[in-house]
């Protein structure tokens, strides 16, 4: 056995020794578990989670009107329509983002159980919000991260992220292209001994829940009602998952959650070649679909985050039109933030444009923005990749190949995933599989979908097989 | 010679081509998987010798040195035309508003 095999062939003691929770307590039979019972025995109630943020500089950002950006998608609208854009401003937590949420919650219940460090696999945000957290409690930290290709040229966002942990005091493990960052992430854990301080634990989403809690709150005293549309950005589901449950837990459960992904389709998330070409680190196709395909592809059995259980929509918008919108946002409104952060005001922008003009979406998160970050940088850097920078109409866009921003505002437009085929696919690795009534029903919550609906899916799927 | 004490980068190759996943596209299974990290040099070393550092946990590794005072150099990027374009496309359609 190779060490890689070795380390692998452990992983499921690794994680359990790493969060101190035994995921084959939420097992129930085939591929069904209890996704309640995984929430519910985190031992934090909502309360609690929220004194934790609040003590940590965490949470109850500001929730603001774009004035300006509403009255520029309404000259794009007919008349009557344009719905009011509303933005939560994430990027003033500790640490810049929204996952500073998760991690208050992860880190401490790290130091509760005892432990002296915290590792987190991850190349975004996250990193920062657990460095920084363990920072204030006084832990050790060890963030995993994909940085570079096999010519050692750095991803320049990744590397303001890098920075980012290590002005924490974090110590940052830079690897090359590859899923094999588990790896290498497992036999951290194993060495250190450390807290997996993973995004999908049930703590990681726990505390987006405050997110979408303080939306409903705020806009049922300021507005009198519940907005109609929350967009938020995906990429490995949690954000989606944690604000939905937010909502839901305010009791706004008429309010349409829609995920906004960036349009990577063609760029393979684990090639050496095509890890330079995106302008996007995160928030982008390449993990959005599989994770609301396979949430369970993540570091943990079972991952918290599950953005099917939640999404109402999913739209897609292309790397042009969120350069353009992050412009707009600085000319317009006076706010500089992070390009990753703005994907779903781009889809806002278009999104808006359908809905009455009393209708409100809420844009739920932006992230801080800074050298590496910026969209210049990340131009720049395209530029120097052999990406082709135009004018145009970004609807014809071709990742990797080609950046193209909108000539016009008006050309800044979403396009709708087909939710039952993101469905379809997710069914599609249960094939050859009899479902007994509890995996049935597991599906059904899973899926929102009736136990005919389902039926007639794996009939497509297997329909499909025999062409 | 760069003493031991110095703040440098090793680089380590994690995973040989050949012992990689096999799940992988045809470019990634025909590189290394590669680490670098960062720490204090625990010897005198050579550029491109084998060193030991202890990193910032205090955790010691051992890899190739690469580099002695690693710095942040990531920037704003350079001027950009299309940013300029961008910036009068929007400003001239909210100029009414």
């Amino acid at each position: 056995m190779t060490e890689f095999e070795k380390v692998m062939a452990s992983r499921h003691q690794i994680i359990k020794d790493s969060l101190k929770l035994d995921y084959h307590d939420f097992e129930l039979e085939g591929i069904a578990f209890d996704y309640e019972k995984l929430m519910n025995d985190s031992g934090y109630s909502f309360a609690e989670i929220k004194k934790i943020q609040l003590e940590n500089n965490v949470g109850n950002t500001p929730l603001i009107e774009l004035k300006k950006i509403t009255k520029y998608a309404r000259q794009f609208a007919k008349p009557g329509f344009g719905a009011r854009i509303f933005l939560k401003d994430e990027a003033l937590n500790l640490s810049g983002s929204f996952k500073a949420r998760r991690a208050a919650i992860s880190v401490y219940h790290a130091k509760k159980m005892g432990y002296k460090g915290v590792v987190a696999a991850t190349s975004g945000n996250y990193g920062a919000a657990v460095a920084a957290m363990a920072a204030r409690l006084g832990l050790k930290c060890i963030i995993v991260q994909e940085v570079f290709d096999s010519k050692e040229k750095n991803q320049p966002e990744i590397i303001e992220k890098s920075r980012l942990c290590e002005a924490f005091g974090a110590e940052v493990i830079q690897l090359s292209v590859g899923p094999e960052l588990f790896y290498e992430f497992l036999r951290i854990l194993d060495e250190t001994k450390y807290f997996n301080a993973s995004l999908y634990s049930p703590y990681g989403i726990k505390g987006i829940e405050t997110l979408g809690y303080e939306i409903a709150d705020e806009m049922m005293q300021k507005e009198g009602k519940y907005p109609e549309v929350v967009i938020a950005t995906n990429a490995g589901g949690g954000n989606l998952t944690g604000t939905a449950r937010g909502l839901l837990e305010h009791g706004a459960k008429n309010t349409k959650v829609v995920a906004a992904s960036v349009d990577l389709t063609g760029l393979h998330m684990a090639s050496d070649h095509d890890f330079n070409l995106k302008s996007f680190t995160t928030g982008h196709t390449g993990f959005g679909i599989p994770f609301a395909t396979y949430p369970d592809r993540s570091d943990v059995p079972r991952s918290a985050a599950r953005p099917l259980r939640y999404m109402d929509e999913y739209v897609l918008v292309n790397q042009g039109s969120v350069f353009f919108i992050t412009e707009a946002l600085a000319l317009l409104e006076g706010m500089e933030r992070g390009p990753a952060g703005n994907t779903s005001l781009a889809a806002a922008f278009s999104y808006a444009q359908q809905l009455p003009e009393d209708f409100i979406v809420v844009v739920q998160e932006s992230e801080y923005t800074g050298a590496g970050k910026h969209y210049q940088s990340q131009m720049t850097f395209a530029k120097e990749q052999g990406v082709r920078l135009m004018m145009g109409n970004p609807q014809e866009e071709i990742p990797g190949k080609t950046l193209v921003f909108p000539t016009s505002g008006k050309l800044v437009k979403h396009r709708t995933l087909d939710l039952m085929g993101l469905k379809k696919s997710y069914l599609k690795r249960y094939k050859d599989h009899h479902f007994s009534s509890v995996e049935y029903n597991y599906l059904m919550e899973e899926l929102r979908l009736t136990l005919s609906e389902i039926d007639a899916l794996m009939e497509e799927i297997n329909e499909d097989e025999k062409r | 010679m760069i003493k031991k004490g110095s703040y440098v980068t090793i680089r380590k190759v994690v995973l040989n081509k050949n012992e990689r996943s096999t799940n992988l596209p045809e470019d990634t299974k025909k590189v290394d998987l590669v680490m670098k990290i960062k720490g204090v040099t625990l010897e005198d070393a050579r550029l491109n010798e084998t060193v030991e550092i202890m990193t910032t946990t205090k955790r010691i590794v051992q890899g190739e040195l690469v580099e002695l005072n690693p710095s942040y150099v990531h920037s704003f990027g350079r001027h950009i035309e299309e940013i300029e374009k961008i910036k009068s496309v929007i400003l001239k359609e909210t100029e009414a508003l």
